[in-house]
């Protein structure tokens, strides 16, 4: 425990293994967007007696849905189902007719949960959901510039937290593209939310370190900087487990526990805040020791140094 | 410094029974009704209800400024409270959008028509009199209350001149006349600004289609120098006289220069000023909310058990003063809430049980701090001291990032509209704040009152002198 910083390589080993699958998956497969962000309507429903999803999709496709998904919400004897489809007006005779369609053909049913949203919103939602997580980092890389302004290099604590923020962010995304592929699991604005919480967590996490660094920094100048980043998280791994041992204890508390509409929510929380726990130490510490160390600057000087060569044509 | 504490501390008892007070559930030992004056204010994911968006859709030519919505805000906020919706929201966003949230509505398909529907424009006669704007009246094509589902008709309107109206057949009016109808939205062709007889100042020009024209010449001819009035949704906008007879193009003069623009898109978008499209609903059913509450607060039941077990076990003494700072964080909370008050959606307990667990990290900081000052020598009182000192760097630097995103995501939520994701931006931003408030108050003035009291001169209890619990920690010379 007083050498993680001589492993960092085996710790970037680490976070690129679990990164690397969902990132495969993020760039082949992308992630099932929901309704807030391509339009459409989603519909939760009850029946009282026994139904498969196929004869839900049947009676929709005679009412005029063609292209109509349906899932069960929770377990598949609890007869509520998810129907996702085009964009449906509340209040409309379209809805109106679907709900006869059901009616007739399946049974009565109860409406837990209807929403729809515009085609033209939901891009719109999309684009200020990009510029929230990117308005977001850049906040919180000046307040770390701003915090970190009396040691030597403050960007560097600025950009090594950034980078850990950016690692997790990956690693959700990822886990909910698998998830997408696997489970067909959609993504929200409630997604959103919960990467950008992700995103204040996981620096929440960082500065607690990086804090410790900048004082042992200040009291202990003859020491390697390998050495104060050592013993400097030695100091706080316990605390940095402990704090996300009770957050993850909440978490799951929800998961197990709490309704089904913020299980995906709060599954992206508790993924967002391990993957946190982790870059903050064996990530974001460890980047600050390979810039010190000259270790990534080299990195760069050799894939700049090789690029010419391969570009340059041969004459 | 004795006194200081103990003052602190009568200070925090009083704070956390006062919290503990408003935050309990059910409205017992309520005083001055205070308590039942602040109940817990549920979103619609948790009771059930309906929210739209509605989208403005300007006419050709009509150009929508903040004037415009807010009348259609107003008009909106009028047939809303026909429905009987209590504590509706109606907000306008942005600079073309209105949000509506009705809580617990029964019919949300109903309220949807409702609130989407051209309101019924109509030129009456008033019987000679000049009716003030915002009389609301019965009318041959129907009494006031199909319009605004209020019972309050007419206050205003004077019953003497009751007579020569000819009633539909099946209406009844339960109070105040009923004017005829001459002309109703749809005979109007067109409405535009233009200039008086004068050519100096603008007026109101309209235009009727076909039959239409005939029936208003008629009325119009006979009836000159008396006044009509202009009704949309059965309240009165304007009562002009009659200087001429009017078939198929006319003007309204006397109206304001300020009213001018507002009426013409009035007659011609009916009274919502502005055509409105649903672009995004949400329809939450009562059984969903009910059941998704129960589980929530459950969870966060165990949640914080856990939490609590957790730190007594790990941190032993301290952990009991963290476990009691946080049950006096998790009142003050939630008495904010409530007496703010903050919509609790879903997301927003999420958010609240989320922040017990960042609350627990201020204390976490502080004992590993103390924890740390004891090995190295110092004694119990000092270390208790040092300890608070050497976390409240990281402390207050980790929660004003963490201020930063639910700023950010407040911003966000408030542009997509939704409450759920302001809910929880809200509720995670106010437990950052109460948290940091606990950790330097409550959790600090504890530690000072377990070690002044002599409870313990035992290290152990600090968990500093177990070998198994303690990390290894290479000296920093």
């Amino acid at each position: 425990m007083n050498h993680l910083a001589s492993k960092r390589n085996l710790w970037f080993t680490i976070s690129l293994i679990v990164i690397v699958p969902g990132l495969v998956a993020l760039i082949f497969s992308g992630l099932k967007l929901g309704i807030d962000f391509t339009g459409g309507s989603l519909w939760e429903i009850h029946f009282d007696q026994p139904t498969r999803p196929e004869q839900i999709e049947s009676a929709l496709n005679g009412a005029g849905i063609e292209h109509a998904i349906v899932q069960h919400s929770g377990p598949a004897t609890d007869e509520t189902y998810l129907i996702r489809m085009p964009e449906v007006g509340e209040g409309s005779a379209q809805k109106t007719a679907l709900e006869q369609a059901l009616k007739t053909e399946i049974g009565p049913f109860t409406e837990l949960e209807f929403s729809t949203v515009g085609g033209a919103l939901s891009s719109e939602i999309r684009n200020r959901a990009i510029l929230a997580v990117a308005i977001a980092s850049i906040g919180i890389l000046l307040y770390m510039a701003y915090a970190f302004r009396n040691t030597q290099n403050p960007m560097l604590y600025g950009m090594s937290a950034l980078v850990a923020m950016l690692h997790d962010v990956l690693v959700v995304l990822g886990v909910f593209s698998i998830l997408g592929l696997l489970f067909n699991v959609q993504i929200d604005a409630l997604f959103i939310t919960a990467l950008l919480t992700v995103i204040g967590f996981s620096v929440h996490d960082t500065i607690v370190v990086f804090d410790r660094i900048r004082e042992n920094l200040a009291k202990n100048q003859g020491d390697s900087f390998e050495h104060v980043v050592d013993y400097s998280l030695a100091q706080t791994i316990v605390r940095s487990l402990n704090t996300s041992m009770t957050v993850i204890f909440t978490l799951l508390a929800l998961v197990l526990f709490g309704g089904g509409s913020t299980r995906m929510f709060v599954l992206a929380l508790l993924i967002g805040t391990i993957s946190g726990t982790y870059s903050s130490i064996f990530n974001a510490s460890q980047l600050l020791v390979a810039w010190e160390n000259g270790e990534i600057q080299n990195l760069f000087r050799r894939i700049t140094r090789r690029q010419p060569s391969s570009i340059a044509p041969a004459s | 410094m004795r006194t200081r504490t103990s003052l602190t501390l009568i200070f925090i008892i009083v704070l956390g029974l006062m919290a503990g007070w408003v935050a309990l559930p059910g409205s017992n030992f309520d005083i001055a009704g205070f308590r039942a004056a602040h109940p817990v204010r549920e979103g619609l994911d948790l009771q059930g209800g309906l929210q739209v968006v509605l989208q403005a859709k300007p006419v050709a030519g009509q150009t929508l400024d903040g004037e415009t919505l807010e009348g259609t805000r107003q008009t909106l906020e009028r047939r809303v409270n026909g429905l009987g919706v209590s504590e509706p929201l109606i907000q306008t966003r942005g600079s073309d959008q209105i949000i509506i949230e009705l809580p617990g509505i029964e019919n949300p398909q109903d309220a949807i028509q409702i609130l989407q529907q051209t309101a019924l424009l109509e030129i009456i006669d008033p019987q000679g009199q000049y009716l003030p704007q915002g009389t609301l009246v019965n009318t041959t094509l129907g009494p006031a209350e199909d319009a605004t589902g209020s019972s309050a008709a007419t206050p205003a309107a004077s019953p003497a001149a009751a007579g020569s109206a000819t009633p539909v057949a099946g209406i009844q009016s339960p109070s105040g006349p009923v004017y005829e109808t001459i002309i109703s939205g749809a005979d109007l062709k067109d409405a535009y600004v233009t200039t008086g007889a004068t050519g100096m100042n603008q007026v109101v020009g309209f235009e009727l289609q076909g039959d239409a024209s005939s029936k208003f010449f008629q009325y119009t001819s006979s009836h000159l120098g008396q006044p009509m009035s202009i009704v949309i949704d059965k309240q009165v906008i304007s009562s002009p006289s009659i200087n001429g007879a009017i078939s198929s193009q006319g003007i309204i003069e006397g109206v304001p220069p300020t009213e001018v623009e507002n009426m013409v898109i009035q007659l011609k978008a009916g009274a919502l000023g502005v055509p409105l499209e649903v672009v995004q609903s949400r329809t939450v059913g009562p059984t969903l909310g009910r059941d998704s509450l129960d589980k929530s607060i459950f969870a966060g039941v165990v949640g914080l058990a856990i939490v609590a077990l957790f730190m007594i076990l790990y941190y032993r003494l301290p952990g009991v003063v963290s476990v009691v700072a946080l049950l006096i964080y998790t009142a003050i909370t939630f008495a904010i809430f409530k007496v703010v008050p903050i919509t609790l959606t879903l997301a927003g307990i999420a958010g609240f049980i989320l922040s017990i667990g960042m609350a627990v990290d201020a204390n976490v900081l502080i004992f590993s701090r103390t924890k740390e000052d004891l090995r190295n020598g110092k004694t119990l009182s000092q270390a208790v001291e040092s300890g608070f000192t050497h976390a409240w760097p990281s402390i207050r630097d980790s929660n004003i990032t963490t201020m930063i995103t639910t700023f950010i995501l407040y911003l966000f939520g408030s542009y997509t509209g939704t409450s759920i994701i302001t809910g929880f931006a809200l509720t995670l931003f106010i437990g950052v704040v109460v948290s940091m408030f606990t950790a330097i108050t409550v959790t600090r003035t504890l530690l000072r009152v377990v070690v002044a009291a002599g409870l313990t001169n035992e290290s152990w209890w600090f968990g500093a002198r177990h070998a198994a619990v303690a990390p290894a920690v290479p000296s920093p010379r």
